[in-house]
């Protein structure tokens, strides 16, 4: 059953759920899941103008393109927002859909040139968790890794600067790097997953397991190891479930494990699941409370 | 001829989604739009799955319901205490990815595949017509016409509303305005654009042009009238600008228009900012004498 390379795939996509379950808590609670969203639309031109600039098809040197591009547009959105009248949505619809206009544009322009050689690069739209090689798997195992040892070597700070940033300042930390530190750390998670579950499906490991999180847990410690659980398991599951029939997508099925977990949470949490909800306003409406 | 119809429907896209961008901006309602526009690809699978065929007035049907649904899922998980952000993220990527999994399960051999509803094919929008009082227009024309009668008819009818209800919410909700039927008739009038509009250019450079003409307008308009023209006409020239410049390279239509776009959107952006400063300058040179 788990024969040979499965259970690599296994290990691979549980890790990339539990990193990015950690990181998407962050964001989530800065309020930027969706940003989230336009910078992993934003890997497209990068892997793009990597490849026309290099003619490799080597992981690192498209993993670094796709960086690249990726922290740019979320330096895009904040100039917009920061230096124009539009709000934070616009400013997130305009460069998530421009990015991934331009994106396309260069995609159709290494596709017909002699090197091309295609499909390789295609498979960043909607990823292939499935058919990953070893190498493809050692770097996922490496930036996972980073990822999670590095939220955890940083946990406290991010703390202090998400909950409180004056006192952070006041005491003396130095918000804006740590501020970019957690963008990086996001940028790395996306461009971890994309090659697994591809550009659309990934802001979806981002945000799902946070808010599933969120409806269970007041802390921030145990709301980052349910979120981390959350996604390590939808991926371990959804890959599982995947590779029983032939023509199952992973990466679609891995969210669906997500939203199910969410699906779950939002009925039954005990603190603020909807069944709690509604025994509590019944018993409120007998007059018993 | 056929370079004709593909001119014409691109314009009719700008056109369309230009006029539809301004009260999105306005309302603050720009990632609904992104949302809505990977929800309709679950609206449409749902509509072929069905019907079993690929008529595009139920597709349009099944695009509009998706639409609706996507509003209301937002606004149910929002209002039981989810934030926005997270709320969007959930709802979209669950749908999209129930979208892209049935996709593959029951209409792989369709030409309803994935990459095409991403990125559209606008070139293919000539081969494929529809004959109604006997004058022989292609399909993409005559769903884009539709949607585009449909958006001016709702503006003109309810422009008082949707200004009241957008810049005063609360003042129209007690003076009796139904905000909330009038927040899903528009949901409604976007999933109506986008899904006559993704056969052309794909799903999400849909948001693109929903966007990016009417954030751009935005920048430079002081009333909202205003903003309509600059916006369908930023619309219209990126759809040319777009088209011939993909011509020249040889390169996807759809995300040349988006790039555009984008292009527009950065160059009335310095522009307005070195305005912005010319005007403080002078002002200031006044008051010094």
């Amino acid at each position: 059953m788990l024969a040979g390379n499965l259970l690599w795939v296994l290990i691979g996509t549980s890790l990339l759920g539990i990193a990015a379950g950690i990181t998407g808590t962050f964001s989530f609670l800065q309020k930027q899941s969706l940003v989230g969203d336009a910078a992993a639309h934003a890997t497209l031109p990068g892997i793009a103008i990597a490849f026309l600039l290099t003619g490799q098809k080597e992981l690192p040197v498209l993993m670094l393109g796709a960086a690249i591009t990726s922290a740019l547009s979320i330096y895009c959105i904040q100039w917009i927002v920061t230096y124009s009248k539009l709000k934070a949505d616009a400013a997130i619809g305009l460069v998530l859909a421009v990015f991934f206009g331009v994106g396309i544009v260069l995609l159709t322009i290494v596709n017909r040139s002699p090197l091309g050689n295609q499909s390789g690069l295609n498979d960043f739209i909607f990823g292939k968790a499935a058919a990953m090689t070893k190498s493809d798997l050692t770097w996922l195992f490496m930036s996972a890794i980073i990822i999670i040892a590095v939220s955890l070597f940083m946990y406290k700070e991010w703390k202090l600067i998400i909950f409180d940033p004056v006192y952070a300042k006041g005491i003396g930390l130095p918000v804006e790097a740590l501020k970019a530190c957690l963008t990086a750390l996001i940028v790395m998670t996306i461009v971890t997953g994309i090659q697994a579950v591809g550009v659309i499906l990934m802001s979806a490991l981002l945000i799902i397991p946070a808010a599933s999180a969120k409806l269970w847990m007041k802390r921030l410690h145990t709301m980052l190891l349910f979120s981390g659980i959350a996604g390590g398991l939808a991926g371990i599951v959804g890959t599982f479930i995947s590779s029983l029939r032939v023509g199952l997508s992973t990466g679609p099925i891995i969210v669906l494990c997500a939203a199910s977990i969410f699906f779950i949470s939002y009925l039954f949490s005990p603190k603020s699941g909807q069944l709690s909800k509604y025994r509590r306003k019944n018993k409120f409406q007998q007059g018993e409370v | 001829m056929i370079e004709f119809w593909v001119i014409l429907t691109g314009v009719l896209v700008g056109a369309t989604c230009g006029i539809a961008g301004v009260f999105l901006i306005l309302r603050k309602m720009s990632m609904i739009a992104d949302a809505i526009s990977h929800t309709v690809l679950f609206g449409i699978v749902m509509a072929f799955i069905i019907t079993q065929s690929l008529n595009g007035l139920w597709m349009l049907v099944g695009a509009a319901i998706a639409g609706i649904l996507t509003a209301y899922l937002v606004q149910l998980l929002q209002s039981s205490g989810i934030q926005e952000d997270a709320a969007i993220g959930v709802t979209f990527t669950t749908l999209f990815a129930l979208g892209v999994l049935l996709i593959t399960l029951f209409a792989g051999n369709v030409h309803l595949d994935v990459e095409h509803v991403l990125m559209g094919e606008i070139s293919f929008v000539p081969w494929d017509k529809w004959t109604i009082l006997s004058i022989t227009m292609p399909k993409a024309v005559w769903m884009l016409l539709l949607v585009l009668v449909i958006n001016v008819a709702f503006l003109m009818l309810f422009y008082k509303e949707m200004k009241l209800s957008t810049f005063d919410y609360v003042y129209a909700a007690t003076i009796g305005l139904p905000v909330i039927l009038l927040h899903y008739a528009f949901m409604t009038t976007i999933s109506l654009t986008t899904v006559a509009a993704f056969d052309s250019v794909g799903a999400i450079l849909v948001v693109a042009m929903l966007i990016g003409p009417a954030a751009t307008a935005y920048l430079i308009s002081k009333s909202i009238k205003e903003m309509f023209v600059w916006s369908v006409s930023f619309g219209v020239v990126s759809a040319l600008v777009g088209y011939y410049a993909a011509k020249w390279l040889d390169t996807s239509i759809a995300g040349m228009m988006a790039s555009v776009v984008g292009i527009f959107f950065i160059v009335i952006f310095i522009v307005d900012k070195c305005q912005q400063r010319l005007n403080k300058k002078a002002v200031a040179n006044k008051r010094s004498f």
